[in-house]
């Protein structure tokens, strides 16, 4: 009973507390950097130069930093009309399904996306095929079905405005939208 | 409440606007030398200081882009008539010039105007010199054969563009034997990624003139497709970040969502009777055809299989549907009887074949021909028989058959930018519509009008 509580308690705060953590993180990259130069000018005014030493990891927080490093990648490509998860993406959707089974109250949007060589319409059924391969994905590593959902844009928003091969292979994609 | 809210957003979405008028330009790339040769004359003036509207360009661009004519230079033309009297047969005979239109405008009262034209066999003319007798009632009288149709008719001050695709019409149809589809429109979409709203709905005359923008958002806009009355647009938008079907009225601006089921909504297309929405749902799993009945909102399933159906197309009957599908391997077009759910392969040839739409005389059907990786618009014997390749250019798609199944217009890559093109159903004549300035794309040509 009591530990009953405890798991709702948890369940709550801890998707909260790396919610929070996660919106923060996407922010840093303009903030934190900001808050280091004026930190490095006050220094300079000094005319000192303080160093700092490294802090030795644990290994579960070095997984989790790679975890994180891995969420940044949030696109899987595809070979020419094809629509399976090529292996050199497991790592990268692994992490995001352990990020999503820790995390269940967050919900992922996977746009699926091909070249635009083929009909408009084909092509959503297409882009469709490939964003389900990647939901199928996500579920089979233990991600909620409520998690997640897909939109097939087809050919209608290429990444690269262009009709070439590198630009065919950029375009057919699948994107993991939290 | 909801519903207010809709309507507000709906307002601010939808608008309507005129932007630059004819920002499809034509250039034809092949078929000139096949074209008859006709000469259009100017129209004789007979008012004061400037005329108000100019009809025999309008008209002479428009026999031009049929593919059929080839209307000669005003330069090259050696008397200027303005009546089937002054016209001196001979003289546009030598030249080649099969048939002469001439005629006058007048002012009829305050921004009125009598127009008066007269289409004329110049041959028949040269044989009978325009004295050709026939027998009526006992007695010989002119037959005035050799002119093939005369009228006049009374326009306002802004009809004038809209009158010279009438007369192109006349025109056509007197010389060809088929209905002219010049009083047409076609609804296309445009994508620029400079504006706030880069997707764009647009209709248009047929002749890239007069463009209206129906619906601006910022996400993309597909499919759109005219209602048989011609006074609707059924179309997709992913202005929700999904897939959604909607129904547009184009002189009103009043819209309504139909579908937003998970998963694709897709490429409604009318019946032909205007009852009913072909579509692809994938809210079972995957692609399948369904048929939306527009007043009841009752869904019909029509497909049933694990693989990819979808661009669904009314027979001229409406009795079946032309559809893309996977259930072969790759890409082929099937037919599906809608009473009893019996489907038939239809093409075999080449790696794939897409978008297939049978034209109004149910004899051929206009599709997307995929050989050796290039994807080119084709024309097959319906619903089975011998496929033709109609187009050169590259990543051809969407085409769309003109209401008198003259021409088709599609999608094409031309310079790294989706444009639009024309072909001719008998693949004779080519044109490219470039547009001033973005990519345009999914043109859906109008009944006629």
């Amino acid at each position: 009973m009591q530990l009953n509580k405890l798991f709702k308690a948890l369940a709550i705060v801890v998707p909260m507390a790396t919610l929070a953590a996660c919106s923060s993180n996407q922010e840093t990259d303009s903030g934190a950097g900001a808050g280091q130069e004026t930190n490095q000018q006050a220094e300079q005014d000094s005319g000192v130069e303080v160093g700092a030493a490294e802090r030795q990891q644990t290994l579960e927080e070095q997984r989790q930093e790679k975890m994180e490093a891995l969420r940044k990648e949030h696109i899987v490509y595809f070979a020419f009309d094809k629509s399976n998860v090529q292996s050199e993406y497991a790592e990268l959707l692994a992490a995001h399904a352990d990020y999503l089974v820790k995390n269940p109250s967050v919900k992922v949007v996977i746009e699926g996306h091909a070249d635009e060589r083929g009909t408009p319409e084909y092509n959503i059924a297409l882009g469709e095929r490939r964003a389900q391969a990647v939901e199928d994905y996500l579920h089979n590593l233990g991600v909620q079905d409520s998690q997640t959902s897909t939109v097939s844009y087809g050919e209608e928003k290429p990444l690269v405005d262009a009709s070439t091969e590198s630009a065919y292979a950029k375009n057919r994609r699948a994107v993991l939208v939290y | 409440m909801r519903k207010i809210v809709f309507q507000a957003l709906a307002l601010l979405f939808v608008v309507m606007s005129s932007a630059r008028a004819g920002v499809l330009e034509i250039v034809i790339t092949e078929g000139i030398d096949t074209a008859r040769p006709i000469a259009v004359v100017p129209f004789e003036w007979k008012g004061e200081g400037q005329p108000p509207g100019n009809l025999t360009e309008v008209i002479a661009a428009d026999l031009r882009r049929s593919g059929r004519f080839n209307p000669i230079p005003t330069t090259a033309m050696p008397q200027r008539p303005t009546k089937d009297g002054d016209i001196d047969y001979s003289a546009w005979a030598k030249m080649g010039v099969e048939a002469v239109l001439v005629g006058s405008v007048e002012p009829y009262s305050v921004d009125r105007y009598m127009v008066k034209f007269e289409l004329v066999d110049v041959l028949r003319g040269q044989i009978t010199g325009g004295n050709a007798q026939m027998l009526r009632d006992g007695e010989l009288v002119q037959s005035n054969d050799h002119v093939l149709d005369s009228r006049s008719s009374v326009i306002d001050g802004d009809q004038f563009r809209s009158y010279s695709h009438r007369i192109s019409d006349v025109v056509y149809e007197a010389l060809t034997g088929e209905k002219g589809a010049f009083m047409t429109k076609i609804a296309y979409v445009t994508v620029n990624h400079d504006d706030r709203y880069p997707y764009k709905l647009a209709v248009a005359d047929y002749d890239g003139a007069n463009e209206k923008i129906l619906l601006r958002s910022p996400e993309p806009l597909m499919s759109p497709s005219w209602s048989p009355d011609g006074n609707k647009l059924a179309y997709v938008s992913f202005e929700n970040k999904t897939a959604e079907i909607f129904m547009q009225d184009i002189y009103t601006t009043r819209r309504e969502k139909l579908t937003s089921f998970p998963g694709i909504n897709g490429n409604p297309v009318f019946s032909p009777d205007g009852s009913k929405l072909a579509m692809v749902l994938s809210k079972d799993g995957n692609p399948e055809l369904y048929v939306f009945d527009i007043k009841t909102k009752s869904l019909q399933r029509v497909t049933r299989n694990r693989t990819i159906d979808t661009e669904p197309s009314w027979t001229p009957d409406g009795k079946s549907l032309v559809f893309t599908s996977e259930r072969g391997g790759r890409p082929q077009l099937y037919s599906v009887e809608l009473s009893s759910g019996q489907v038939r392969r239809l093409t075999f040839e080449g790696e794939q074949n897409l978008g297939g739409t049978v034209a109004p005389s149910g004899e051929n059907m206009i599709l997307v021909n995929r050989t050796r990786g290039n994807y080119h618009i084709a024309k097959q014997e319906f619903p089975r028989g011998t496929m033709q390749v109609l187009t050169k250019t590259s990543l051809d798609e969407s085409p769309s058959i003109a209401p008198n199944g003259s021409m088709v217009i599609y999608s094409t890559t031309h310079n790294n930018k989706q444009v639009l093109a024309l072909v001719s159903t008998d693949g004779r004549f080519k044109a490219r519509l470039p547009a001033s300035d973005g990519e345009v794309k999914s043109p859906s040509w109008s009944p006629f009008m």
